[in-house]
């Protein structure tokens, strides 16, 4: 159905008047493709959340979702990228060496492949590092422009996204006549909980890729952190360092009342420039988004750039001994206290996680 | 090699943005304005690039109206040799958009023929985080995103980027000519020198219409309203640990 609209557009492109009308009709049908990552053989978090971001452009969407990489563990993912959500119509698999690892460079060329063959109306991505790596530069290639870090769909080309670190909302309309090209914030769309019926199973595809070029990059490594903390983009609590913890030894007191929250831990800028953490743990504007149940704040200031990253958590404790930190501002619970001894009491009181 | 550097003029970082009552966008009258804080970080691996002697120049480049030229002259007080300065005036009801502002680089880069451009990976204003990759996806040339650590070697004519992604560091080896985009860590860029911001006035800022570039400055997002975020209710100073449990555990329930 897609392939046809867009071979008519093809046609029509001769004639002014034609190719407005055809566009105007091919925006009316609403299908999307989604980017997913997967790790261990299951959809991420994130990629989840793109489905139910779909799911709020239109009910009736049609969903393909598209999976890069190679192994066992690839077709696993699809397996469950099949099952993963009511809308999902289509499992494309693109088996390759090439996309084994998140290179920029063909991961778009094969996005572009995909868009040319399928004219969806929309492709979405995870504003994860990976989505934020590819869709800019697949959409160059399409010529498009993407909107970035969607936090709320209002129309099928009405989107909600913030500025200025959050201090700003901004609702802009896409009025190009490409496909409307977007990343979302995992944190703005919850990933479907209900049972999916067991005999709704999309069909899975495999993609050809004879186009993928000779790379201009090859990737060399992961530096990664082992850490049994859960992941920080998606744990439900939160508990978040600044430079008030004073050292890398302190930060354990964090781990052990993490440890005992189930929470993930967390830092600010400062922290991660003190060598406190590792820099994937910084929360904020440049660093990780996260909107947790329960964020706690322990001797962090509340500059501008780290509420960006956590103003949207359901409840926020604020631990610091400056009465006039601005992240007082923001908590729904403060107290002005020395961290240290707030932190002692806390691991004596709190009961062990069961 | 030459090293091609695009800045962006911002409202400043520390500065509380205030929306317009009529929702059409920020104030920016009578606000400070500064270099975007990542630019200042892309200026500055290019001239540590130039100090390690892998590169020979290294040219800034802006789009935005007069003032942006500002901008310029604090990237080349920093030490950028010169400038190129695309102009363009702003309209808040159809902003420049990254892919407007990448196929201006585009053209710019054709013209300095650089083997390295650096750019911030997102402007502190609209967040973003799309030029570079464009940029880099227009020239067809490959990209190194968020990076903290960057090692030219001009012989083999490749770039060793380590990038920093959601699970810790990725590796990542690209051939020239590529486009990198900083990421905090990379450096701290310097302060610029009062005899150098003097120096910077007698270099050269080349100016370019937009126009003359030959490039389609089309926008296909229209900003339909801005306003503020939701605003939380105001939260409570507590006393004591005890009763902060009590209120997560029965009020908040999230214990």
């Amino acid at each position: 159905m897609a392939a046809m609209l867009v071979g008519a557009l093809r046609r029509g492109s001769g004639c002014r008047g034609g190719l407005r009308l055809i566009a105007h009709s091919l925006r009316r049908f609403v299908s999307t493709l989604v980017v997913a990552e997967h790790e261990g053989g299951f959809v991420k978090p994130s990629s989840l959340s793109a489905l139910a971001a779909a799911e709020a452009i239109a009910k009736d969407n049609k969903v393909s979702v598209l999976l890069g990489g190679s192994g066992p563990a690839l077709h696993k993912a699809a397996d469950h990228a099949a099952c993963s959500h009511p809308l999902v119509s289509e499992v494309l698999v693109a088996d390759s060496e090439a996309l084994a690892h998140p290179l920029a460079e063909p991961w778009a060329e094969l996005l572009r492949s995909v868009q040319q063959k399928g004219g969806y109306s929309h492709v979405i991505a995870s504003s994860t590092s990976f989505g934020k790596n590819l869709l800019p530069r697949a959409a160059a290639l399409l010529d498009v422009s993407p909107v970035t870090d969607v936090t709320a769909v209002k129309e099928p080309h009405v989107f909600v996204r913030p500025i200025y670190a959050g201090n700003a909302l901004c609702t802009v309309k896409y009025t190009g006549e490409g496909p409307c090209m977007m990343s979302i914030r995992s944190t703005s769309f919850s990933p479907a909980t209900e049972a999916m019926s067991e005999t709704k199973v999309a069909p899975i595809t495999q993609v050809d890729l004879s186009f993928l070029s000779e790379g201009k990059s090859t990737w060399v490594n992961l530096t990664s952190q082992d850490t049994e903390r859960p992941d920080l983009a998606n744990a439900p609590v939160v508990v978040t360092g600044g430079r008030g913890l004073k050292s890398a030894e302190n930060f354990k007191l964090l781990e052990q009342l993490a440890e005992k929250l189930g929470a993930a831990v967390g830092a600010t800028r400062a922290a991660v420039d003190a060598g406190y953490v590792p820099n994937d743990l910084q929360v904020g504007q440049t660093g990780k988004i996260v909107a947790p149940d329960l964020y706690m704040a322990f001797g962090v200031s509340g500059a501008i750039q780290h509420l960006a990253g956590m103003r949207d958590s359901k409840v926020i404790v604020a631990v610091n001994k400056d009465a006039d930190a601005p992240i007082f501002q923001v908590a729904d619970y403060g107290l002005v206290a020395d961290l240290f001894e707030v932190l002692d009491e806390l691991l004596k009181k709190i009961p062990e996680k069961k | 090699m030459k090293i091609l550097v695009a800045v962006k003029r911002v409202v400043d970082y520390a500065v509380k943005v205030r929306v317009r009552p009529d929702g059409r966008g920020v104030e920016t009258a009578n606000v400070k304005m500064s270099m975007n804080p990542f630019c200042e970080i892309a200026v500055e691996e290019a001239l540590r690039l130039r100090e390690a002697g892998v590169a020979a120049e290294v040219v800034a480049a802006t789009v935005g109206p007069a003032q942006s030229a500002d901008t310029l002259r604090t990237a080349l007080a920093m030490g950028a040799d010169r400038a190129v300065h695309v102009l363009h005036d702003p309209d808040p009801a159809r902003p420049l958009l990254p892919l407007a502002v990448a196929k201006i680089l585009r053209a710019v880069a054709l013209q300095e023929k650089p083997g390295l451009v650096i750019l911030g990976k997102q402007a502190i204003d609209d967040d973003c985080n799309q030029t570079g990759q464009m940029l880099a996806g227009l020239l067809k040339w490959p990209q190194g995103t968020f990076a903290s650590k960057v090692t030219l070697d001009t012989e083999k004519q490749k770039a060793t980027v380590e990038r920093e992604v959601d699970g810790g560091i990725e590796t990542i080896c690209l051939d020239l000519p590529a486009v990198i985009t900083t990421d905090l860590r990379l450096n701290q860029p310097r302060y610029a020198t009062l005899p150098n911001i003097m120096k910077a006035k007698s270099k050269v800022i080349k100016k370019v219409a937009a126009e003359d570039l030959g490039v389609d400055i089309r926008s296909d997002m229209e900003v339909i309203e801005v306003n503020e975020p939701p605003k939380r209710k105001a939260g409570v100073i507590l006393s004591c640990v005890d009763e902060l449990l009590d209120k997560l555990k029965n009020e908040a329930r999230v214990l």
